[in-house]
């Protein structure tokens, strides 16, 4: 079919003509793909009618179908007919907050169309008077959560709801793919995909379609197949594309340079000595976003901007994912409206709905990626062909060349990939028990669909018994004396009928586990948000700490509460959340020993220096000093130095490959030496580099080091060289929680609960000891290889050195590569302050 | 099991035993506190599939004490039991059966909540508060004593808190360890059953510490 020749293309064109507007050509062809009922992916960035896509597209289609009473409602239709009625487009967003502004825009085109579609949320915000009318009348479209979806398919008579689905849109799928909220999506498809091809749907919507809607990552392809997997099992692969939309949206990425390059601080994460370089970029622009990496370190910046300018005091605003949800959303719609001079923030406004006035972001710190850093940008300049602009601000000197390399990417368009999960056992018996609560299942069936998802497809026969054994029976029990009870089998369908058990599975529906929270509140009323269990449970009544920008004095714990009251108080505490020390992304690590090599040839010849970034011609002298002291590695190149000061003996290696990645290899290094000699390390790393330190010489030279930074053996050396123990503990408190076994309790009943709690520590124990083979365990053990310890990475970066050229110096004294590291390294046992003197005069010393 | 570590309290002696029980010789008495019996049973019955040879585990353990120091009486410092009655109570029973002639007494702990009707059946004497022996005192959870002087005059034995001490070595390792912590008044006794957690114990300068550490007790402090 020819969408030009369509009645509903010109429907649609009509609107959009009277409108004053043009349907993009990535539009077109999106319209074109649906009609013709094929299924693909949109990449397309915000803000420039990916929306549209899909939904313009799919009310095309349905015009189509009806092109005479399109308009009309169905009234006169029987219950049982569902001829153009009924739930058509079910669009899954990852954010609660995007639904309801994407069903604001939605609902405007249906009325100016004068057509009768109702728009529907469904969020964990959703009344339930709300869902009780969806429930007897599905909208047309139905805007919902991946968590909300796996509700509805806990609902009786579910396939009920979807019998005339035609398309799902998945939103913001780059976002979803890397994560269990991702695995969740590919179980929920894979069962509507199979529900449309069950006898009795087959008539009426074998076409069901699946869009996802993409920014650009690196691997599109395969976020493309992992979207789409489910279909492949119906009805074969082939005819799926991805549809770019070709909108260059330029962005301006400028660094902020202190005056003298010499003077600033070689080492440190908070960037504040420059807070009087930022007051003017504030003052310039209509509305600047400021991007802080942790909650802890934008309370500071919240701070010292209102200290540095006072006038700001009403016009500037915290934003982070602790502070209590009204405020946060008083934020957001102070921007929107433009009130907001400017907001600091962290990761928690990388998503979410544009913010119009927004015209400038200022990134402080390393945004440890490509992909992180456009899409921080792209919160500015929103208008079609306005241009993006971020500042860049280090926190530290050396921090400058990130600026480069993060242009040079962008430029080359390296954008990293999001590794889809694979065979997450947690999320699949989760999604069993769900299905068990509504209708049941049918193994043999639920098995194929599983299998057809590229999450689970490599699943085996073995481990699929396994699972149905474990939540059928439990594991291994005393067969006389158990009474395990969660899913019955009844006539060969896997069902659960224990009313409590039912409830309790449908309050623990969901893949995002936090840490254990306690809300803060003023003794005089007022929630200010909330703080982790654990910084609470060190600080006294008296103590003074920040949270949302005001100084808090704590006063006691009630009812799960933190009770607190103002203070004015100058000195106070800064909470530190855990968790979210995201590392740097090997693809901005390549761009970083590009730029490094850039800067070897920028001080060797002169004359190339107008063809240098700004940010390499002004690390300069910093460069030298490397250069003079030790050596600058090109990029196939891997420095070591060795240095040896009052601590001991040094030997510093600069991988660039990211935190993570440097942590287990110090292990693994540390290991493979002490097998040569008796000896003991400790060691401090960063997203550059990574320092052993010991008390003896390390006996790294030439002769051996290329086999000390050998690929083979790793996993078993891995193994023997951390405590890989500890971190699937850690792992585990997610998957046991995810996969039911930890019960949070429940409003009403708690005197019951309390019996069953168990922590996620505990249960590892007992599995540990008493059922080594369980599957939750070993894919706690599995994560700690994948995540937490990067192994593929690691495994490539010991390829790369192998062919590389490894420099070994012998530094005199520190030199600025490893300064960061070794500053990093004290971290430990001094306060920020401290620390910050403790820099200035190492710093003095140093340049002596 | 390697052996037991005898300790002279107040003239009497204790065999304290690494698995997590002390045997008072002079009255033939095996102390016992928080074997939390059911406790498996009672989250598989809610559909948490743990393991559920801990339970079994935990009774042949005992079984086992039982056998090692041959003790007259149990002296069971509260929670016996997990919760409300479950099929591996029948497993009890028959375990209790085979073992006429020991006494059991109970001093009902807040997990204690069967009704006496089963204590009856099971032969086990109970008790509620604080029982005294001799010059000891038994109590299930210490922070309850109530009587100001009998906690200066008698020396009591508790559980109830499932003490545990944290041991730190280089490079940020620690480890925990289930304890037996002795005061100059009271002894909190480790949780019997092996699917309970840890409460980590600050003792003070004349605290006395026994680590269960592989097996063996080991004296911290």
């Amino acid at each position: 079919m020819k969408l030009f020749d369509t009645k509903g293309y010109s429907v649609i064109q009509q609107w959009l003509t009277s409108k004053g507007n043009q349907p993009f050509t990535f539009q077109e062809e999106t319209w074109q793909q649906i009609i013709d009922g094929y299924s693909g992916l949109v990449n397309a960035p915000t803000g420039c009618g990916k929306t549209f896509s899909v939904f313009l597209g799919s009310l095309i289609n349905f015009i189509n179908h009806h092109p005479k009473d399109y308009k009309t409602k169905n009234k006169n239709a029987r219950p049982d007919d569902t001829v153009g009625r009924g739930l058509q487009l079910l669009w899954i967003t990852p954010l609660r907050a995007l639904a309801k502004d994407i069903g604001r825009a939605m609902e405007e085109v249906i009325e100016e169309l004068g057509m009768n579609w109702k728009i529907g949320i469904r969020n964990g915000d959703t009344d339930i008077s709300e869902r009780q009318k969806q429930k007897r009348q599905m909208p047309e479209v139905l805007i919902i959560t991946p968590e909300s979806l796996h509700l509805l398919l806990a609902q009786k008579h579910y396939p009920e709801f979807f019998k005339s689905l035609k398309i799902i849109a998945v939103d913001e799928w780059h976002e979803l793919l890397g994560s269990k909220r991702g695995v969740q999506v590919e179980l929920a498809i894979s069962r509507l995909v199979a529900m449309s091809y069950e006898p009795l749907a087959a008539s009426q919507n074998s076409q069901l379609c699946i869009w996802g809607i993409s920014a650009t990552i690196g691997n599109l392809e395969q976020a493309k197949e992992v979207l789409l997997s489910p279909l492949h099992l119906w009805r074969g692969a082939g005819g799926e594309g991805i549809i770019t939309a070709e909108i260059k949206k330029k962005t301006e990425i400028e660094s902020i340079f202190p005056d003298e390059i010499e003077k600033y601080p070689w080492a440190g994460h908070l960037g504040i000595k420059l807070v009087d370089k930022v007051i003017p970029i504030i003052e310039q622009s209509k509305t600047t976003l400021i991007f802080i990496n942790t909650r802890g370190m934008s309370e500071r910046w919240y701070q010292e901007i209102l200290t540095a300018n006072p006038d700001l005091a009403g016009v500037i605003a915290l934003h982070h994912g602790s502070i209590e949800r009204d405020l946060r959303m008083w934020v957001e719609e102070n921007l929107h409206t433009g009130k907001m001079k400017a907001v600091v923030c962290t990761a928690s406004l990388d998503l979410g709905v544009d913010f119009r006035p927004v015209e400038t972001v200022i990134q402080v710190g390393s945004p440890k990626g490509v992909a992180r850093f456009l899409q921080r940008a792209g919160r500015s300049g929103h208008q079609p062909d306005a241009t993006s602009k971020i500042y860049f601000l280090p926190t530290h000197s050396l921090e400058l060349i990130e600026a480069a390399a993060l242009k040079e990417a962008i430029k080359q368009n390296l954008i990293e990939s999001r590794q889809p999960r694979i065979l997450c056992f947690d999320v699949l018996i989760q999604y069993l028990s769900t299905l068990a609560i509504s209708d049941g299942f049918y193994p043999d069936e639920i098995f194929k669909e599983i299998r057809s998802t590229y999450c689970y497809r490599e699943i085996t026969e073995n481990e699929w018994q396994q699972i149905l054994h474990f939540i059928t029976a439990g594991g291994v029990a005393l067969q006389q004396y158990d009474d395990f009870k969660k899913i019955e089998i009844i006539d060969g369908l896997y069902k659960i009928n224990n009313r409590h058990v039912a409830m309790r599975h449908r309050m623990h529906i969901g893949t995002i586990v936090s840490d254990p929270m306690m809300k803060v509140k003023f003794i005089s009323g007022g929630y200010i948000g909330v703080i982790e269990e654990w910084f609470i449970s060190r600080l006294q009544a008296g103590d003074v700490f920040t949270l949302a920008g005001r100084n808090l004095e704590f006063v006691m714990i009630k009812d799960m509460t933190v009770l607190v009251r103002k203070s004015n108080s100058k000195k106070s505490m800064v909470p530190s959340w855990q968790g979210g020390r995201v590392p740097l992304s090997s693809n901005l690590g390549f761009m970083l020993r590009q730029k490094f090599e850039e800067a070897a040839e920028l001080i060797q010849n002169e004359k190339l220096k107008i063809k240098k970034d700004i940010e390499l011609q002004v690390l300069k002298p910093l460069f030298e000093l490397q250069d003079y002291l030790s050596h600058i590695p090109k990029k196939n190149e891997l420095l070591i130095e060795h240095i040896e000061t009052k601590d001991g003996y040094h030997l510093f290696v600069f991988p660039f490959e990211g935190r993570l990645v440097h942590e287990a290899m110090a292990a693994v290094l540390a290991y493979r030496i002490s097998k040569i000699t008796p000896i003991t390390f400790s060691f401090a790393m960063n997203d550059y580099g990574f320092e052993l330190l010991s008390d003896q010489p390390i006996p790294v030279d030439d002769t051996n080091v290329y086999e000390l930074f050998s690929p083979e053996n790793l996993f078993s050396d891995i193994h023997k060289s951390m405590n890989s123990t500890e971190m699937a503990r850690r792992k585990f408190r997610d998957i046991a929680t995810i996969g039911g076994l930890i019960f949070q309790g429940y409003p009403g009943e708690q005197k019951k609960a309390r019996h069953l709690q168990a922590s996620a520590s505990l249960l590892f124990n007992v599995f540990a000891e008493y059922d080594p083979n369980n599957l939750l365990l070993k894919q706690a053990y599995n994560e700690v290889m994948e995540q937490q310890m990067e192994e593929e990475r690691l495994r490539k970066m010991l390829e790369r050195i192998q062919k590389n050229k490894i420099i070994i110096t012998f530094p005199k004294q520190l030199t600025p590569f490893c300064f960061p590291i070794k500053v990093d390294s004290m971290r430990e046992d001094l306060s920020s302050e401290k620390l910050e003197d403790r820099v200035k005069r190492m710093q003095m010393q140093l340049e002596k | 099991m390697s052996s037991p570590y005898k300790f002279i309290l107040h003239h009497q002696t204790l065999w304290l035993s690494p698995e997590r029980c002390i045997f008072w010789e002079e009255e033939k008495a095996l102390i016992l506190s928080d074997l939390h019996l059911g406790k498996t049973g009672h989250f598989r019955k809610a559909g948490i599939g743990v393991p559920q040879n801990i339970f079994k585990e935990d009774l042949q353990r005992l079984f086992a004490q039982i056998q090692f120091f041959k003790p007259t009486q149990l002296l069971i410092v509260g929670d016996l039991f997990h919760s409300y009655a479950n099929k591996e109570m029948e497993m009890f029973l028959k375990w209790r059966n085979d073992l006429p002639c020991l006494q059991m007494r109970l001093i009902r702990g807040n997990h204690d909540i069967l009704s006496k009707k089963f204590y009856k059946e099971a032969n086990i004497e109970t008790a509620t508060g604080q029982l005294s022996v001799k010059n000891f005192c038994f109590i299930h959870d210490i922070n309850l004593m109530c009587d100001e002087e009998d906690s200066k005059n008698m020396f009591t034995f508790s559980g109830h808190i499932h003490p545990g001490v944290v041991m730190n070595g280089i490079g940020k390792q620690s480890l925990r360890f289930p304890c037996f912590y002795f005061t100059k008044n009271y002894a909190v006794l480790p949780a019997f059953s092996h699917f309970t957690g840890l409460y980590k114990i600050n003792p003070k300068k004349n605290d006395k510490v026994f680590a269960l550490i592989e097996n063996a007790v080991v004296k911290i402090q």
